[in-house]
């Protein structure tokens, strides 16, 4: 015999009363663990989708970006340097150059201190009847680009087109229907064809690019250039005279012209589809954080009140216990029982009753919590989260506090019952 | 030398509505090791309140009991009951087992209180002594009345009582189980305890040593 045999056997022996008290511990701490389970579930649910936004944001930059640094490529030259005697007719008319200068010039102007500048091209640029093929071209040499030493090391914005390889617009490959990898002949020398450009509408269409030494040798241009490629000039609007008097102080005899590119207007609508992708990513997470905030304020009102409810229920189940047993509890008292261990009797009962409840209570709540959160929407199957120990913990310690809370009042009356009141009574 | 020892007990029950009820009016008693001593009177004359005080659960309002010359009521509630515990035992009208313990346990529950260490040999002793052997494993509910009975003379007796309280004993059964109930008291007393049996029945008191005769106040 010990007070645990007789607590029990007595719960056992009143099964109705343990099994209500029981259901009221499972109850609450049900509620708490699904709450919980379920904020856990949002939480995580929330950084998944917001991760995802994420990559997505991403992946739409690093497409602007690769599609700004096409564009720019083809089209974008913001500021185009040539000699101060350079006919700009000739350019607009024909689209090629003739005045030269020297190749050096490209030099200079990346080791001055300008930084409106992002890139500098070095280019010479004819147009010409391609002997062989006999269809009119513009020939253009460049190189990559030239390192701006003061500026942080920037992304070549320019594929440069290596030696002994040649790279066609479109119109120039609809006639020759050259593949890559294929050979050709240009004034005279070899080329492999690098690849061909899809169409750009403009005069690139009718453009062969070679490297920059090859044409400055084939058209008699040894260390010369005919023009400067400035691109991603951060020279907006009314900058621009003082860019062009900045340079023009840097390379003497040269004049600047600014080439406004249509293509712009297509980047600057990507990059505001860029920035609607960060205001629906800033969006979504206002939403779900808002909801989550809502669910937390929620369990904030539900979890005390269920827990206030279960408390009163199990005190008047204790107390419905206690005047059951008062017969008992005299003569327990009479044969020599002190008042602790009548007090033990009720409190153990409930300390069961607790860690019973908590188990069973944390078991249904949690799986009940994943269920639930599972089934929520657009909340991929979040499943059974495997057992959580902290929560488990809590569980176990809510339940317990639950519990003897609950039983306590009832258990000092049951404590302070007076034998021989009992023992007369009956 | 007296084992219980009462001098001019007094009790007046103080209750809300109908004030003062006066149930016992100096008492005196002594009883010695050795000695069945029986106290009859009309139901209500205070034999239960008698009873309850000389067990140390009820303080008299004048008079002083003294239990193995100890004043049990000038103890703290812990240590009169652990004085309770080791010194008597008591035996009711009404049974007042553990309901659902079986006898064996209802048997061993005062070890509990006095901390018995040979209290489960001493159990299974008793049951057999009191003919419960094979009625050891079911519960009170399971037992005829003299079955209860003999089951709560057994508690009585586990922790080796100088003094036995016996209020009613045989109210709830029939002659022979009365019989047998009462020969283990004098049993008991011919082993040197003391019995103080208290009873409206003048049959039962026969087999007293000594019988005290209580009018209503
Ligand atoms: N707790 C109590 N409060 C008030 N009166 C009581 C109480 N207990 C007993 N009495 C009264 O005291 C008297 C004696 O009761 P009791 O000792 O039970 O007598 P008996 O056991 O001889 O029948 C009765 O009149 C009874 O009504
Ligand atoms: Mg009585």
């Amino acid at each position: 015999m010990s007070l645990w045999k007789l607590i029990v056997r007595e719960m056992v022996h009143r099964k109705l009363n343990f099994l209500f008290s029981l259901l009221s511990v499972v109850i609450a701490v049900a509620c708490l663990a699904g709450a919980w389970t379920l904020l856990q579930a949002d939480e995580r649910d929330t950084a998944r989708l917001l991760a995802a936004k994420q990559r997505e944001v991403e992946a739409a930059g690093a497409e602007l970006q690769e599609a700004m640094r096409k564009i720019t490529l083809g089209l974008g030259f913001n500021l185009l340097i040539v000699p101060q005697d350079q006919d700009l007719n000739e350019l607009h008319l024909e689209g090629g150059l003739s005045s030269a200068m020297p190749e050096e010039y490209v030099n200079r102007l990346a080791h001055s201190k300008i930084v409106t500048v992002n890139h500098l091209l070095p280019s010479v640029v004819r147009r010409l009847t391609w002997p062989e093929q006999n269809i009119p071209i513009i020939l253009q040499g460049t190189r990559g680009e030239v390192p701006i030493l003061h500026a942080d090391p920037k992304k070549p914005l320019l594929d440069a087109v290596p030696p002994g390889r040649i790279v066609l617009g479109y119109q120039i490959q609809q006639r020759l229907k050259l593949q890559p990898g294929e050979k050709v002949t240009l004034l005279g020398r070899e080329f492999t064809v690098l690849k061909a450009h899809d169409e750009r509408g403009t005069a690139d269409d009718s453009t062969v690019w070679i490297h920059l030494a090859e044409a400055q040798e084939l058209l008699g241009m040894k260390n010369l250039i005919h023009a400067i490629l400035a691109l991603e000039c951060h020279c907006a609007g009314e900058r621009l005279p003082a860019i062009r008097q900045e340079v023009m102080g840097i390379l003497p005899g040269t004049q600047v012209i600014e080439r406004g590119p249509p293509a712009l207007a297509r980047a600057e609508a990507r990059s505001r589809a860029q920035e609607n992708a960060v205001a629906a990513l800033q969006l979504e997470v206002a939403s779900r954080l808002q909801l989550r905030r809502q669910h937390e304020r929620f369990a904030a009102v539900l979890v005390p009140v269920v827990f206030t409810g279960c408390l009163l229920w199990i005190g008047f189940l204790a107390f419905g216990n206690v005047r059951d047993r008062r017969a008992e509890i005299g003569i327990l008292r009479a044969i020599g029982y002190r008042a602790g261990q009548i007090m033990t009797i009720f409190l153990g009962k409930a300390a069961i009753l607790g860690l019973l409840g908590a188990l069973l209570g944390y078991l249904l709540g949690a799986w009940g919590g994943a269920f639930w959160s599972a089934g929520a929407e657009d909340a991929p199957a979040a499943g059974w989260p495997g057992p959580d120990l902290g929560l488990m913990a809590v569980a176990a310690g809510a339940a317990l506090l639950l519990a003897v809370f609950g039983s306590w009042i009832p258990a000092l009356w049951a404590a302070r019952q007076d034998p021989a009141n009992v023992l007369q009574e009956t | 030398m007296a084992l219980l020892e009462l001098t001019g007990i007094g009790k007046t029950y103080r209750t809300g509505r109908t004030g003062e009820v006066r149930a016992l009016d100096g008492i005196s008693l002594s009883l010695a090791p050795g000695e069945f001593t029986a106290v009859q009177g009309p139901s209500g004359c205070g034999k239960t309140t008698l009873l309850l005080i000389s067990g140390g659960l009820l303080a008299p309002t004048q008079g002083r009991v003294l239990l193995d010359r100890q004043d049990p009521y000038a103890l703290g509630a812990d240590r009169r009951a652990a004085f309770r515990a080791s010194r008597l035992g008591f035996v009711f009208q009404q049974f007042h087992l553990i309901p659902y313990l079986s006898v064996i346990d209802n048997v061993l529950a005062p070890a509990l209180a006095a901390g018995n260490p040979d209290g489960r040999e001493r159990a299974e002793e008793l049951v057999a002594h009191f003919g419960l052997h094979s009625r050891r494993l079911h519960v009170p509910g399971e037992l005829s009345t003299g079955e209860r009975q003999r089951t709560a003379l057994a508690r009585a007796l586990l922790n080796r009582p100088k003094l036995l309280l016996a209020d009613e004993p045989t109210g709830n059964l029939d002659r022979e189980n009365a019989g047998i109930v009462l020969r283990h008291l004098v049993e008991f007393a011919r082993s040197g305890g003391a019995v103080l049996l208290v009873s409206h029945d003048e049959e039962s008191v026969r087999h007293a040593d000594r019988v005290v005769r209580l009018r209503r106040s």
